[in-house]
């Protein structure tokens, strides 16, 4: 039996330089030092529109998680990295598929959808295009139970994560924007 | 602030930057996308050196830098020029050498639509560089130049990219210069330097508590110019030290204290010893496989002492048990402070001080000593009429030439035998390919350590499959007045491959033969513009150097026609345990 997804899994949440190719160098980073990416998600942050942040799943059995991150560190264009354990994390994905439902079954997808409190975004004659956000075990459950219908189309977001809050600070910052390190 | 402002194009920005960081000299080739900025070189104090092959422009540049510890700068145009210094970068990356390569690009208009020598170069060399920049408007380059040469100088030193548009380089600007690092735009660089007090405290106690321990000096040491420190560590602990390919001359190789190289084809003691320590003092260096051997089977019975200044290479193949990351030289004088607090000074151990306890290393340097008595380096001298050994070409050539010359190679057997054989007593004298392994480095690298220290004398040991890759540079060396020297030790193979195939591919020799006489090097070395010397017997080797260190106003070749026979000793297998360590057949059998 493989090991539960999130024993093996870490997230790291990468701050950025937002300039071109900035995400060519942690892919690159990733391939050519033999590192697996489970899943990666990219967006500006609200804070300061000079830097992205960059959430990383990593496969933790590809390489020690601390050889990761120090090699991340390493590219220049990285301002800060915090790993965030999954029990340590708010994590949360995003999960849209289109599915065939004729008439007569469509009442049944509409029900799985809305006891995993999802959404219907788009409805065809024999086709639906439903939603679901929330934690990613979450969204696994419901891409299964999805696959006793015909799934045309299935896309889902990868993480993004943030710290719990009301405990002490897990979040571990290796490098800040004012802080020193490698 | 300057009263008034300046405007200049951004070709002109880009030499003025270059000469703000006080660039003496580039290598280069110009083409079409450069063309502007070969425009002001011509009113530049800078000495711009014509190379024949880009290639060649980013070894001399390492060689340069090598000898120098100042950064290597080249100059190529868009596309082919570009790929072309691809090897250097990769080498230059591998090795940490500070490079920064300047090279042309389409106008950005074109960026993208397959124009004439168009080429990704900045995505090409990200996984080769430290980092690399692809400037869109001319008002940025002061600042990336004062950036690149920043992020190449500073913590582990390597190699950058910086790709400059043709109509950014056209496009006019108001000149300024960055005056402080808050001005380069790098909020995520800020390399470590001194080390963690506590760690050093915990490395110290470790020092003091070792029976068996071994100083493991790699190319960071010089890097950091930490060579007096590594010496002062050495002398106060009686510790003795190995120095990888990396780091030959960072302590002398004639001191009482020094093993030599330890790794693949490194002498018997250097290896043993680090097998056979309780402590492994590794002072930046990253534990190459070409030194471990087998790693699970590497210094089975030690513990490790790290430090390096990228926190990466801690633990990254060997977990120490203190991994310090920093400066080697600001790490090793913490060191010894820490040791002179635990009562360790240049005087001994002081009494009642935590020193005082510490184990005796005489029996470790006994067995040391025995070490060296039975498996010194060793090779069968000539027999009679018999054919040039290589090895003694080295040795003549260590012995003829004055003491503080530079020794350049390329790759392969003639490479460990340079390294074997000669004495490297001062740090900044070597100048090798390591990690990389790039043949035809020794002929560009040479002529850029020459340029960088004309006062010196500089060798080339070169293989005969070597010196075809960039033999060329040989007629840059001519035109710019460059006197090296180059030893090929001819003999007519790719002698490592072939060494290997005879010893593991059971003398199935594949495509490894080359020829001793095609091409001619005498005449090739005379159409270059250089002396040509040949040398087929052993009393031919002494006469052929002394006559070459005679001459100093052109670059000399002297074609040493050697034994193609001969293995280099020691040897262990790649993938095996360093304990597997195949000593020269002469010395089988004795007690190990």
């Amino acid at each position: 039996m493989t090991p539960a997804p999130d024993a093996r899994h870490h997230v790291l949440s990468v701050l950025v330089e937002n300039k071109a190719g900035v995400l060519s160098r942690v892919a690159g980073l990733f391939s050519r030092r033999g590192f697996n990416i489970y899943s990666l998600a990219v967006a500006p942050t609200d804070e300061d529109e000079r830097f992205s942040r960059i959430t990383i799943v990593v496969d933790v059995e590809s390489a020690p998680l601390e050889q990761v991150i120090q090699q991340l560190d390493k590219l220049v264009n990285v301002v800060s990295i915090s790993q965030l354990a999954p029990v340590d994390a708010v994590q949360r994905e995003l999960l849209i598929a289109t599915v065939e439902a004729q008439p007569a079954e469509r009442s049944q997808v509409i029900q799985l959808v809305g006891v995993f409190g999802g959404e219907v975004v788009d409805v065809g004659r024999d086709r639906l295009t439903v939603m679901l956000a929330g934690r990613p075990e979450k969204i696994d459950d419901f891409e299964g139970l999805l696959e006793g219908y015909r799934v045309v189309e299935l896309q889902r977001t990868g993480r993004v994560a943030l710290p719990k809050l009301e405990r002490r600070p897990t979040a571990r910052t290796l490098r800040s924007v004012a802080g020193q390190a490698g | 602030m300057e009263a008034r402002a300046t405007t200049m194009t951004g070709a002109q920005a880009l030499i003025k930057s270059l000469e703000m960081q006080r660039v003496e000299v580039m290598f280069g080739l110009p083409g079409g996308a450069i063309l502007p900025v070969y425009d002001p070189i011509l009113d530049s104090s800078i000495r711009h050196i014509l190379v024949r092959h880009e290639q060649g422009a980013g070894h001399m540049a390492e060689g340069y830098a090598m000898v120098t510890g100042r950064p290597g700068v080249a100059m190529v145009t868009s596309g082919p020029g570009a790929t072309n210094i691809v090897t250097p970068l990769s080498n230059a990356y591998m090795d940490s050498t500070p490079l920064v390569v300047v090279s042309g690009q389409v106008a950005t208009g074109s960026i993208g639509t397959d124009a004439f020598q168009e080429c990704d170069i900045t995505g090409v060399t990200m996984g080769i560089t430290k980092h690399n920049w692809l400037i869109k408007q001319a008002a940025d380059i002061p600042r990336v130049v004062a950036a690149a040469f920043h992020v190449a100088t500073t913590g582990r030193p390597g190699p950058v990219l910086i790709d400059v548009p043709k109509d950014v380089a056209n496009a006019t600007m108001e000149w300024y210069w960055p005056t402080s690092v808050d001005d380069l735009d790098l909020p995520g660089y800020h390399p470590v330097t001194v080390g963690d007090p506590a760690e050093v405290r915990r490395a110290a106690r470790l020092v003091l508590g070792a029976e068996r321990p071994v100083i493991y000096a790699g190319g960071g040491v010089l890097k950091a110019r930490a060579a007096e420190p590594l010496r002062h560590l050495a002398e106060r602990t009686g510790i003795p030290v190995v120095t990888t390919l990396m780091a030959r001359g960072a302590f002398p190789d004639s001191h009482p204290l020094c093993l030599g190289m330890p790794g693949m084809h490194g002498n018997y003691t250097a290896v043993t010893a680090m097998q056979r320590a309780d402590l492994l003092i590794a002072l930046g260096s990253r534990f190459d496989d070409r030194v471990t051997g087998k790693v699970d089977a590497f210094a089975p019975g030690a513990r490790v002492i790290h430090v390096d200044i990228d926190p990466a290479e801690l633990g990254k193949v060997r977990t120490p048990d203190v991994g310090i990351a920093g400066d080697c030289r600001l790490v090793i004088e913490e060191l010894l402070a820490a040791l002179a607090e635990a009562g360790l000074s240049d005087e001994g151990a002081a009494e009642g001080s935590p020193a005082a306890g510490r184990p005796d290393l005489e029996g470790w340097w006994a067995q040391l000593h025995r070490f060296q008595e039975e498996f010194p380096l060793h090779y069968a001298p000539a027999a009679e009429g018999g054919p040039i050994k290589p090895q003694m070409v080295v040795e003549t050539l260590r012995d003829l030439s004055p003491a503080d010359t530079i020794l350049a190679s390329g790759v392969g057997q003639h490479q460990m035998w340079a390294s074997q054989y000669w004495r490297f007593d001062h740090p900044y004298t070597w100048v090798n390919s390591g990690g990389a392994g790039t043949m035809g480095f020794a002929v560009p690298a040479a002529v850029g350590a020459k340029v960088g220290r004309p006062d010196r004398t500089v060798w080339a040991v070169d293989g005969d499959g070597c010196f075809q890759m960039t033999a060329q540079e040989l007629v840059t060396a001519t035109a710019e007045r460059i006197p090296v020297k180059i030893a090929i030790l001819n003999n007519a193979y790719l002698g490592m491959v072939r060494q290997w195939q005879e010893m593991f591919y059971g003398e199935r020799y594949s495509e490894v033969y080359l020829s001793p006489d095609l091409p001619d090097y005498v005449k090739w070395a005379e159409a270059m513009g250089c002396v040509g010397i040949r040398a087929e017997s052993p009393d031919e080797v002494g006469p052929a150097i002394e006559k070459a260190n005679g001459i100093d106003d052109r670059p000399v070749v002297v074609d040493f026609r050697t034994d193609a026979f001969e293995k280099v000793f020691p040897m262990v297998p790649a993938g095996a345990s360093n304990d597997a360590i195949v000593v020269h057949p002469d010395q089988e059998g004795r007690a190990r």
